[in-house]
């Protein structure tokens, strides 16, 4: 995984909540075995709009998404998160995020921020004034800057250091390897098995 | 103090705890499909690690699976390429599968449960977010990422910050017509599809109690559409019951063990929740979505509302883009909305006991015109079963399509698709956006109303059918 320690960015002021993982990638480009190529498939359906915002020449190359309260609902699909960042986005900043989603963008270096709604009205008119306007994220001081507006933002102190350092999770669980060999001899016989071991 | 049937799950499983840090938990199944499994394989090969517990990792092929004609090959060559590497990627590691064709085939939380390898107690996860649906036997079970599903072939361990936890309970009795589905809508509908964000839900009441496991598999399925972790029913009685004698259901000795331990799992007296929901089950009707997201429901009675009528302003923008895209108006009555096609099948509404309901009702009746209803069993051993009890004829008499298990029309990656502007009344668990195909409307309903709707041609419930039964032998 990238290490994520600041970045500074235009935004995409995405002025929509609720917006699913089924929105974010329709199903159909599930198929794919890889974990690139889904750029074209990031919100494919509004695409076809050319006045949707991300059609707009003025945020090409936006790498800050903007978007409303409950992002991310929806299916577990990771691809939700690859096509966010094949597309070029950095950073996601919404109210409140689903869960699933959630985790699985920090386990890939987006870093997803949870700001006040009042905050992200700030953003939207302020990217909406000012398509030029620049966000700049920073995790090691677990702020959002932009102009006029500066804003705390809370990440657990481990997801925190993940991300800075690029920490590839399964590395460090294997660190663990004697507790896991411990809790797996203590398990009771009773417990499930798929085949016989 | 006490603790509730989560945390007591959940302490049962903690491999490592440390401050500052997330707890490693550990996995007791890992389900494998097609669609999330992929990328992980491709992680393990990468760096060389095996799959630690191929004892306790089972995969199936539901999500691209056709439902007519599975023994020709594929005709969509992604889909077949990507069912071809999960058959690729479980010889190559050793893991147990049960491809198209399998008489274990079926929707991946179908299957686990009727094998009898959900059981109370455990812990499951599985890269897709319906894995709730198994919390319905007090098992602690939740959606994941490909990135997890990695970590949990790598490790079968789960780095996991402890998720609070809400008491949904519904006491009394449910109305005649009303189900479980019914009542997971109305519940999604009261806390929005946000409000169980961050929580583990446990379902309780004497409504729950009462009834049966498909019936809560139906709800806790449902339990990420309010944007839960995970959902949660303790285990009773009817959940030994069903258990006892599956292929993978503990035995002799080992099941009276088992038993003593299950019958631990439930809430202390004593125990506090973080949050309380209370529902009346008398007060609650049949109920469909008119919306995108689950949460936009209402009782079948009800009309379509008025996105005026809404003081939150994104909720209110939410409501008028909904009905932009759903086609309806402000006022019009749900029970005038008309559909072209219904769906009784997925890992919500695709078990037996939902299959004999529509059933129920269908008998000696017949599907309107210019409906296409297609019936999809959520595996091949409700398929088996279905035929057995003889529903598949029912069905096919009225005029239904009686299909091949798999997830189907649940979710467009398959050929089971709405066309665009078409409008379904389905028993699935998602009405976004193009969820059943580019364009496609989608009204989320129990099997019960989408059995009364194709036989009416609009929304309905069985109440409304009170005529339109052919006498039995005619
Ligand atoms: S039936 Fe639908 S919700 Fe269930 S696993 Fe398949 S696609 Fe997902």
């Amino acid at each position: 995984m990238e290490a994520f320690t600041a970045h500074t960015g235009r935004a995409v002021p995405l002025r929509r909540s609720n917006v699913d993982t089924d929105q974010i990638i329709p199903a159909h480009w599930l198929k794919k075995v890889t974990r690139d190529g889904f750029e074209d498939g990031l919100f494919e359906a509004w695409r076809k709009d050319e006045n949707f915002v991300l059609n707009r020449p003025e945020r090409k190359g936006a790498s800050v998404l903007v978007a409303g309260p409950d992002f991310g609902t929806g299916s577990s699909r990771e691809h939700a998160v690859w096509a966010l960042q094949n597309y070029g986005f950095k950073t996601v900043i919404s109210s409140r995020f689903a869960d699933i989603f959630r985790g699985n963008s920090l386990k890939n270096g987006l870093l997803t921020v949870v700001l006040d709604q009042q905050v992200v009205d700030a953003l939207w008119d302020l990217a909406e004034a000012d398509p030029t306007a620049e966000i700049t994220v920073d995790l090691e001081k677990r702020q959002v800057l932009a102009e006029g507006i500066t804003a705390d933002f809370e990440l657990d102190e481990n997801a925190r250091w993940r991300l800075l350092n690029g920490l590839d999770d399964i590395s460090l669980t294997l660190q663990n390897e004697a507790d896991i060999a411990a809790y797996e001899a203590a398990r009771p016989a009773h417990k499930p098995r798929t085949i016989n071991a | 103090m006490g603790r509730t049937l989560a945390e007591k799950v959940w302490d049962d499983h903690v491999v490592r705890r440390a401050e500052g840090e997330p707890d490693l938990l550990y996995i007791d199944l890992h389900l494998l499909h097609e669609v999330t499994s992929p990328q992980a394989f491709d992680g393990l090969r990468q760096a060389g690690r095996p799959v630690r517990r191929l004892d306790l990792t089972i995969a199936t092929e539901d999500h691209n699976t056709p439902t007519l004609d599975i023994d020709k090959p594929i005709a969509d060559p992604v889909s077949r390429a990507q069912l071809e590497t999960l058959r690729k990627n479980c010889a190559e590691f050793g893991v147990r599968l049960h491809p198209l064709g399998d008489i274990e085939q079926g929707v991946v939380h179908v299957v686990g449960p009727q094998l009898g390898l959900t059981q109370p107690g455990t812990t499951v996860v599985c890269g897709d977010s319906h894995t709730s649906t198994h919390g319905a036997f007090g098992a602690l079970a939740f959606g994941i990422g490909t990135s997890q599903v990695e970590h949990v072939l790598a490790t079968q361990t789960l780095p996991l910050a402890r998720p609070k936890t809400m008491a949904i309970t519904i006491d009394g009795e449910l109305p005649d017509s009303v189900t479980a589905k019914d009542l997971i809508l109305a519940i999604i509908t009261r806390i929005g599809t946000g409000g169980g964000q961050g929580y583990i839900l446990e379902y309780r009441g004497s409504a729950i109690e009462k009834l049966s496991m498909e019936a809560r598999m139906t709800i806790c399925n449902m339990s990420i559409e309010a944007g839960a972790r995970a959902g949660m029913i303790a285990p009773d009685q009817t959940t030994f019951d069903y258990l006892q004698g599956r292929d993978h259901a503990p035995q002799g000795s080992d099941w009276d063990a088992a038993v003593a331990y299950w019958k631990t799992l439930r809430t202390d007296d004593d125990a506090v929740f973080d949050a309380e929901v209370v529902i009346e089950a008398a007060e609650l009707a049949p109920f469909v979505t008119w919306g995108t997201n689950p949460g936009q429901g209402a009782p079948l009675s009800a009309n379509v509302p008025d996105p005026a009528s809404y003081e939150d302003a994104s909720e209110r923008n939410a409501a008028e883009k909904a009905l932009e895209y759903m086609g309806l108006t402000a006022g019009q009555p749900l029970r005038e909305i008309n559909v072209d096609t219904v769906f009784v099948g997925s890992c919500t509404n695709g078990r037996i006991e939902d299959l004999r309901n529509a059933a129920a009702i269908l008998d000696g009746r017949k599907v309107a015109d210019g409906v296409r209803m297609l019936v999809v069993p959520g595996s091949v051993r409700v398929a088996l079963q279905a035929v057995e009890e003889g529903l598949d004829k029912v069905f096919t008499a009225a005029g239904a399509e009686w299909r091949h298990a798999g997830c189907s029309m649940c979710l467009g990656m398959n050929p089971d698709q709405l066309a665009p502007g078409e409008r379904s009344a389905s028993t699935s668990n998602r009405n976004f956006e193009g969820r059943q195909g580019k364009g496609g409307r989608t009204h989320l309903v129990s099997p019960q109303v989408a059995a009364a709707t194709a036989v009416l041609g609009h929304l309905a419930s069985p109440a409304d059918l009170s005529d339109v039964r052919t006498p039995a032998g005619v």
